[in-house]
């Protein structure tokens, strides 16, 4: 039975009628749209499915829509602006930290909560907060340096 | 893995609210986190109409100090936990317990009375269901004989909380809600030797809160072993609380997770108070550990190595214990 479901996504607010069981990752892709959040394992146990929920990292395989009632909710989708990719996006890009690109939506925002937690995060404490998202293409240096460069804030062309 | 069956989600705003629903609908189940029950949910282990959401029950997540004692509701996540600056500094072992579960993006979620309650666990069991199909299935759900002890009427699922143990260690209690009011009960009997039916808990009880009492001079730690340093639930977990007078032992408090169906609290160990922490201490612990657990084959990693491997745990842990204590 679907009942109305009230939340901020991305900076919208959005009221729409949603199924009890429906799980965060169905409302995201299958209601509006939201694909670059990824269905990974579907069991956390991979962290692609990595959003944030008042700025914390969750797992929306993992979380029934209708518990994040009333709360603000961000995906990948939300980081760029005005077709500019965000900081940590760029990094990613410049860093070489995507190779497939499964993982990396689930990489980014489980980065962007630690950086916004801790702007200057130390080498353990990147590993520390991406220990739940895995890379099946195991680039996780390259990953690590894309988190530190976006911390650093060294120039990364646009 | 399969889609979730259909069921209803009530969002009550108070513990007394969602046990009044408890009682009113007997098929439903609690949500905290969903970490644990909505992977289950969707391989088919667990199933229900309604779900009872703790999200808006804010009194759950609340921590309070009075006295020496910590009173921490069911409903705190296992991020603030182990970020708690009472937690860390006067109950370690409980900090670093949290610390241990699954990775980040779980523990931002995860609660305490969700690791507490967790579902016991089996590598027949947490499987898909043709998985379980193909292999006739087991005593736990649909079969009728346990797989890892083919000729036992009873199931050895493990338990694999890892926050239970350290809350052993640490003499903790817990508070039960009921239609009749609050009922507390030390830790230990919250837990039933039965990998079915691992909770003494009411059919229409909620776990509500725990309270640890926060000892002076008591120093206390977690060690876990598992396949990978994060996401893994514990192949072996030990918890030690321990106190020190000069060079004797002042107390030294024990439990094991991940190697029966409840969390195991190390009895015989009273003797050694006033004892030095000398080879024939390390071999009391030794040989009370190995007594009190039961590994079976719910992991795909041996049992003589678990079976070993437990004791090891232990024994590092309370030598790493009796220099810090040494240096307070």
């Amino acid at each position: 039975m679907k009942t109305l479901l009230t939340l901020s996504v991305n900076g919208r607010p959005r009221e729409d009628a949603v199924a009890g069981n429906a799980l965060l990752i169905d409302y995201l892709r299958d209601t509006l749209g939201l694909t670059g959040t990824k269905q990974g394992c579907d069991g956390g146990e991979c962290g692609a499915c990595t959003v944030l929920v008042d700025g914390e990292p969750r797992l929306a395989c993992c979380t029934l829509a209708h518990s994040v009632a009333e709360r603000s909710i961000e995906t990948i989708e939300g980081l760029s602006h005005e077709g500019n990719l965000s900081r940590l996006q760029r990094a990613f890009h410049e860093h070489l930290g995507s190779q497939c690109g499964f993982c990396t939506p689930g990489m980014v925002m489980a980065a962007e909560a630690l950086l916004r937690r801790n702007p200057q995060p130390s080498r353990d404490e990147i590993r520390e907060a991406l220990a739940g998202n895995l890379c099946r293409c195991t680039g996780y240096v390259k990953i690590i340096e894309s988190v530190e460069a976006a911390a650093c804030g060294s120039e990364v062309p646009a | 893995m399969a889609a979730l069956s259909e069921f209803r989600v009530l969002r009550p705003a108070s513990a007394v609210d969602a046990v009044r629903l408890r009682g009113e609908h007997p098929a439903s189940r609690f949500i905290a986190g969903g970490t644990d029950l909505v992977p289950n949910l969707r391989r088919g282990l667990v199933s229900t109409d309604i779900v009872i959401d703790l999200g808006n029950v804010g009194e759950m997540r609340e921590v309070q100090r009075s006295g020496d004692t910590l009173r921490l509701g069911a409903g705190v996540t296992l991020a603030t936990l182990a970020a708690d600056p009472t937690v860390r500094a006067s109950l370690p072992a409980l900090a670093q317990a949290a610390l241990c579960v699954a990775g980040p993006t779980h523990r931002t979620a995860a609660t305490l009375g969700g690791n507490l309650c967790l579902e016991t666990r089996c590598q027949y069991f947490n499987q898909s269901e043709s998985w379980r199909q193909g292999n006739n299935y087991c005593m736990k759900l649909a079969g009728d004989t346990c797989r890892v002890a083919p000729k036992s009427s009873r199931c050895y699922a493990a338990f694999s909380g890892d926050v239970a143990p350290a809350l052993l260690a640490l003499g903790a209690e817990v508070e039960l809600l009921g239609p009749q009011g609050i009922r507390r009960l030390p830790l230990a009997e919250l837990y039933v030797d039965d990998g079915m039916r691992w909770l003494a808990l009411g059919a229409d009880e909620l776990l509500f809160a725990v309270t640890v009492p926060l000892v002076a001079g008591r120093v206390s730690g977690y060690e876990k072993l598992r396949m990978r340093g994060a996401i893994d639930f514990p192949l072996a977990g030990v918890a030690a609380a321990l106190t020190r007078d000069g060079e004797a032992i002042g107390e030294l408090r024990i439990a094991c997770t991940g190697v029966s169906s409840r969390p195991e609290f190390v009895g015989g160990l009273d003797a050694l108070a006033g004892q030095p922490l000398d080879a024939a201490a390390f071999a009391t612990i030794e040989r009370q550990i190995k007594r009190t657990i039961q590994p079976m084959e719910t992991t795909t990693v041996s049992v003589p190595y678990r079976r070993r491997a437990t004791p090891v745990l232990a024994k590092r842990l309370v030598g790493r214990l009796w220099d810090e204590a040494k240096r307070r």
